[in-house]
């Protein structure tokens, strides 16, 4: 049997998603290369996973703890409790702004080849979480330090780190494909980055916020995120605030949905725009 | 046999930008802060309406293709011939599905890989085994039949010794061998080729051509593309010409090539009254090159740009090169290639035969090659010229089927003129009858 391919403008593939797992190993293959050669040439290689996230706790704990006087949750330590935050919003940032370059870095195979676009920054998204994996490591080691036992409610931990692929897939997809057409988007990312880090409860615990604000507050994807990592992992002090939680999964799945609709609306005019 | 690609109607439009000149006397500020205000408000209303922002004052249509109608039936090599700009490149992406067309539709029955450039996505920290398997699965193989032929791809391209060495350490020479060597080993149903034959040295390139001619006698309908007409001569029997974005002949390969190198003649006045060899360059081009080719002539021509060049039937002439040259060049060389009418290579002249390597300072340089006793027969004459920075190296810039010159008959020879010449005349042939002596011997004893 043989395949029957039509070009048409505006044709949607109707085999997109089979398309997708066909070229599955072309997926692999890319975020295997990004993963090897992230470190290449550097000293310190991959130990730059841990350090980041490490110092933005130190500085964070040094901050909120210190010099604000910010409470923590219960009687969690004041750093385990930004870590395990600064975990997700790395993950989350990194995603981010690599999977908004990926396709301009990735701009000689966009114009010579062809594959399912969806994979570039889905690849770049995986790059991400390996640097999310080489830093939970530590997370580990400080656990032990502090000699925290997490409770029964780590077995929702996989639920949530489910939950902070999507919430970054999404908007990723929707950032990489306006980047390609506008450019602007190269100067906006840094910038999100760079106040999402404030909005979101990385330094802080989001139980300071006042009740009122809090399921407004709680549109913010990544609050619903951070907010579920430290419920999951460091027990029963932090409370969990379920409307919250269920309006920022909501969020995260319009993203997602909107995401995905937007990159294939304009995924095929990528090689002409690049 | 059934059509394997069917292209009904196809037409590709692209947008472009103009920059209205800001360098005319009467430019005013206020005419810039009006067209910048203009700019600015267009541009809005485009992402207002989601379309792509174009950069300049003017925006123009341009039809990359319009109206393309042809099939390749199964097992059929298709040859695709045309200059520089003619719409070879995008009917290829379109048809790779790289990029979408603007009206018409193609339909392709079978596995398409398409090769339009080789090492895509070769990365330059990886060793030349991690890209074996990066290449092979950006080409649409998988783990498994990248796996089995490795070690015939590594044969293939002749590096088996390096093959844990990041690519960056290559040379040109090596880092093209392995590319190839990967694309060479793919199996699709239908493949598309652009051009890729024009890497490596000559025996590599001769490799590849005997790759290629295998891959057309497997019964795989192949699409290539190439400014070779030697290439396509020997691997097609069909071909298209495209001229600004249409087919202008469909037909017998030979047939084709013949009308394309007809076009240069255009193409060639157009140049000499642009004093620009572009459009007889490649697609690629050759950026930060230390020189390139500025003029090609015959000395003692006519300065017509309409009419080529004419001299007599067995009489010498001299080509002149000019060259522009921006960073010394130490060991060079130059090489023409002369072809007929036909595509066909009657010889190539290589400036290494006769001196130890060019040497050319900076600045304007003229090359004069005096070609004695090579008498071609009466038609016309093109040119490849290439200049390589290094004897055996790759070219810095090359020029393709460049009209040269055309051999005129002024009563050299006054026989038998409707004969066929073939490429070269011979000046001094003698006829002489003698009596077949032995055989009267042999018959009076």
């Amino acid at each position: 049997m043989t395949d029957v391919i039509i070009i048409e403008n505006g044709r949607h593939e109707r085999n997109y998603w089979r398309d997708i797992w066909r070229y599955r190993e072309l997926f692999y293959v890319l975020a295997w290369r990004d993963v090897a050669v992230r470190y290449k040439q550097t000293i310190i290689g991959a130990a730059w996973a841990v350090i980041r996230p490490f110092l933005t706790m130190l500085v964070f704990t040094v901050i909120f703890s210190r010099i604000a006087k910010l409470p923590s949750d219960g009687v969690t330590p004041y750093p385990l409790m930004v870590y395990v935050g600064t975990l997700p919003w790395t993950f989350f940032s990194t995603g981010l702004t690599d999977a908004a370059n990926s396709m301009i870095g990735n701009s000689n195979l966009i114009s010579k080849i062809y594959f399912p676009r969806l994979i570039v920054p889905i690849a770049a998204v995986v790059v991400a979480f390996a640097d999310f994996l080489i830093a939970f490591a530590l997370l580990i080691g400080m656990m032990f330090w502090y000699r925290f036992a997490p409770s029964w409610h780590v077995l929702f931990f996989p639920v949530f780190v489910a939950a902070g692929i999507a919430a970054t897939i999404g908007p990723s997809l929707w950032i990489t494909a306006l980047n390609v057409k506008y450019r602007d988007f190269r100067i906006i990312v840094p910038f999100i980055v760079q106040l999402g880090l404030y909005v979101s409860p990385v330094g802080f615990s989001s139980s300071i916020v006042p009740e009122k604000w809090r399921l407004l507050y709680s549109l913010n994807p990544v609050v619903g995120v951070i907010d579920g990592f430290r419920w999951s992992l460091l027990g029963s002090d932090s409370q969990i605030y379920l409307p919250g939680m269920a309006v920022s999964f909501a969020v995260i799945i319009a993203f997602m949905w909107f995401g995905v609709r937007q990159f294939r609306a304009t995924e095929k005019s990528f090689a002409d725009l690049i | 046999m059934t059509a394997v690609i069917t292209v009904e109607n196809l037409s590709k439009r692209y947008l472009l930008g103009h920059r209205a000149s800001n360098h005319s006397p009467d430019a005013s500020l206020r005419d810039a802060i009006i067209r910048t205000a203009r700019n600015a408000m267009r541009k809005t209303s485009d992402v207002v309406k989601g379309r792509e922002v174009i950069q300049g004052d003017e925006i123009e249509e341009f039809w990359a293709l319009k109206d393309i109608n042809f099939e390749v039936k199964e097992g059929e090599v298709l040859g695709l011939v045309g200059r520089n700009g003619a719409g070879k490149s995008t009917l290829l992406k379109v048809l790779s599905r790289i990029t979408e067309p603007t009206k018409g539709r193609v339909t392709l029955r079978g596995r398409v890989a398409s090769l339009l450039e080789v090492g895509t996505g070769f990365h330059p920290e990886l060793s030349g085994r991690e890209n074996v398997f990066l290449n092979g699965a950006i080409l649409g193989m998988s783990r498994v039949d990248i796996r089995k032929k490795f070690d015939e791809i590594v044969a293939f391209s002749e590096v088996e010794k390096f093959l844990d060495t990041p690519v960056k350490r290559y040379s040109s020479g090596m880092y093209v061998r392995l590319a190839f060597a990967v694309a060479a080993h793919m199996e699709p149903e239908i493949l598309i080729v652009d051009e890729v034959l024009a890497v490596g040295d000559a025996a590599f390139q001769a490799k590849c051509m005997g790759k290629m001619s295998s891959v057309a006698s497997e019964n795989r309908t192949v699409l290539f593309v190439s400014h070779n007409m030697g290439a396509i001569k020997t691997l097609t029997t069909r071909s298209l010409l495209l001229q600004g974005g249409t087919i202008t002949a469909d037909a017998d390969s030979e047939t084709v090539i013949e009308k394309y190198l007809l076009t240069a003649l255009d193409a060639r006045a157009k140049a000499l009254k642009a004093k620009s060899l572009e459009s007889f360059r490649r697609g690629r081009h050759y950026d930060n090159s230390p020189a390139s080719i500025m003029e090609i002539n015959i000395v003692s021509a006519s300065e017509d740009p309409d009419t080529l060049p004419e001299i007599e039937l067995g009489s010498d002439f001299t080509i002149e090169i000019c060259l522009d040259v921006e960073r010394p060049i130490l060991n060079g060389d130059l090489c023409v290639v002369l072809m007929n009418a036909q595509g066909e290579r009657v010889t190539s002249l290589v400036a290494s035969d006769k001196v130890s390597g060019l040497s050319l300072r900076p600045g304007e340089k003229v090359v004069k090659l005096s070609v004695k006793d090579l008498f071609l027969a009466p038609g016309r004459y093109f040119a490849d010229v290439s200049l390589d920075p290094m004897i055996d190296g790759n070219s810095c810039d090359a020029v393709f089927d460049y009209p040269l010159l055309t051999v005129v008959n002024k009563g050299q020879v006054t026989h038998a003129l409707n004969r066929p010449w073939g490429s070269v005349y011979c000046k001094d042939a003698k006829w002489s009858v003698s009596e077949a002596v032995e055989n009267i011997a042999a018959v009076g004893t």
